[in-house]
């Protein structure tokens, strides 16, 4: 075979590999993503007539969406509308819900301990690590700005 | 001397596939290669408690099958050459190991079946055994939780990824018998032009296949228009592309060029992206599909390329490059 070098096999690659259409998936994000948001402020707005605080509220809506969404997983029901909504769905609290219920179910087969206890986080876990640590970053700057500006 | 030119090797005792044998899953089954397989499973847990047990049951049932319908039994076989996806080669191992047969185990990803009958058709040519199975197996499920994500994880998929085929196929290549022969046979080398997309392994594998062909055909001199058929394994659409473009650039011009992957789905109406992969993809459309048509002579001379594309989870994290395999095999009918 004639030699081709790795550039000239990308270029290669890169005439004959489909577009993404980068437009569509925005839109359906938008609308799915959008969609599952309108929900929880439905359902806030409803607790919040049931007399509950604003701050009990959000923590029940919170609660009731990461139920839906790991049950809609079990039902292998929540993939399916994330192939359709891509971001959208990966982006609200159900996402994370889906991430974390998702690989408990898979690596049960291994055991409640080294199976679903240690692989629960696979996928969650690095969100949490870098989560708290650009929130602790954030304080930090929140306190430096507080300190400047007096 | 039975090498010829660099790589390949002549079969002078021309062994014969005497019994073949395909297993899919459901999606597969409801492709358009349906009516050609041996059995359909109707779930594809096949009645185990994991995908890893649902595996090596299948390869068991296909390497069974295999030797029942070449009118043979277990003791008639000497050796049994698998191999699988999966980390050190689980379900060949466990779904063989009641068999009783010598096993040897090996790896080449996805080009399996190509090594396997390879290896297979060396010992029957040599006279170092009568009767010789070659088997492979793959699981979406088993491969997906080896190499991506949790089934029910909402993740989307790029267009040019492809997706593992759940199927085993085996074949039994013999001394003596009728059935379609083994004449030539080209291992392939290691080929690497630094595809990192793990989400693109046709990409990875194509140079691979084109390399193998050329060589092939380097080392005996035949005109690749003397083929009804070039079959490489599970290239996909952007693979298969890409090695066209290969070997057009090297002079080779065919429209024989066919690829199991795009043959076991249709990639619109089963969402197969760019089309089916694992070493059951080409194993079970050789053994079912190809197979038929050798037997009823609408093929009668043909090269199986079956690629591999040489990558685990590690090495892809790592940033390494995805290495590609390929390994040939002529098969005629006379």
């Amino acid at each position: 075979m004639k030699k081709i070098t790795t550039a000239q096999y990308k270029e290669m690659l890169d005439n004959i590999t489909p577009g993404s259409s980068f437009l569509l998936k925005s839109l359906r994000a938008f609308l799915i993503g959008g969609a599952i948001c309108m929900i929880a402020q439905f359902i806030c707005n409803y607790l919040i007539g049931l007399n509950l605080s604003q701050n009990d509220a959000s923590t029940f809506t919170s609660i009731i969406m990461i139920l839906i969404s790991a049950v809609l997983t079990g039902l292998n029901v929540y993939g399916k509308i994330a192939k359709f909504a891509g971001a959208g769905t990966l982006v609200p609290i159900t996402g994370f819900a889906n991430a974390v219920v998702s690989p408990a179910m898979e690596f049960k087969t291994e055991g409640y301990i080294l199976g679903l206890g240690a692989k629960m986080f696979i996928i969650a876990g690095p969100v949490i690590v870098y989560g708290v640590l650009t929130s602790v970053i954030c304080g930090f700057l929140l306190l430096i700005f507080r300190t400047v500006i007096g | 001397m039975k090498k010829i030119g660099k790589q390949t090797i002549s079969l002078n005792n021309s062994p014969v596939i005497t019994g073949w044998f395909s297993i899919v899953g459901p999606k597969e089954g409801e492709g358009p290669l349906n009516k050609y397989f041996d059995v359909v499973l109707e779930d594809s847990v096949f009645g185990e408690a994991s995908w890893e047990k649902a595996e090596s049951k299948l390869i068991q049932t296909s390497v069974e099958g295999a030797i029942s319908k070449a009118g043979l039994s277990i003791n008639d076989i000497d050796y049994i050459f698998a191999g699988d996806l999966l980390n050190q080669c689980t379900s060949s191992c466990f779904g063989l190991r009641a068999l009783n047969i010598s096993f040897f185990g090996i790896y080449g990803a996805c080009s399996t079946m190509a090594e396997s009958m390879l290896l297979s058709s060396v010992f029957v040519d040599g006279e170092y055994g009568e009767n010789i199975v070659a088997a492979t197996s793959s699981h979406f499920c088993s491969a997906e939780r080896q190499f991506r994500f949790p089934l029910e994880y909402g993740g989307t998929r790029p267009e040019t990824s492809q997706r593992t085929v759940t199927g085993s196929g085996a074949v039994v290549i013999s001394k003596k018998g009728n059935g379609p022969k083994i004449k030539r046979v080209t291992p392939g080398k290691i080929v690497d032009l630094g595809i990192k997309d793990a989400n693109n392994m046709g990409a990875a594998m194509a140079p691979a296949a084109a390399d193998t062909l050329i060589a092939f055909l380097d080392d005996t001199g035949e005109d690749i228009n003397s083929y009804d058929m070039i079959l490489t394994g599970d290239l996909g659409k952007i693979g298969s592309d890409l090695l066209k473009e290969i070997i057009l650039r090297n002079g080779y011009k065919t429209d024989k060029l066919y690829d199991c992957g795009l043959l076991i789905f249709d990639l619109e109406s089963q969402d197969a992206h760019s089309g089916g992969s694992g070493c059951g993809c080409s194993a079970s459309v050789l053994s079912g599909y190809i197979m038929q048509n050798l037997i009823s002579k609408r093929i009668r001379k043909m090269l199986f390329i079956a690629t591999g594309a040489l990558m685990s989870p590690t090495t892809t994290q790592q940033g390494e490059n995805i290495p590609g395999i390929a390994h040939l095999i002529e098969i005629t009918c006379d």
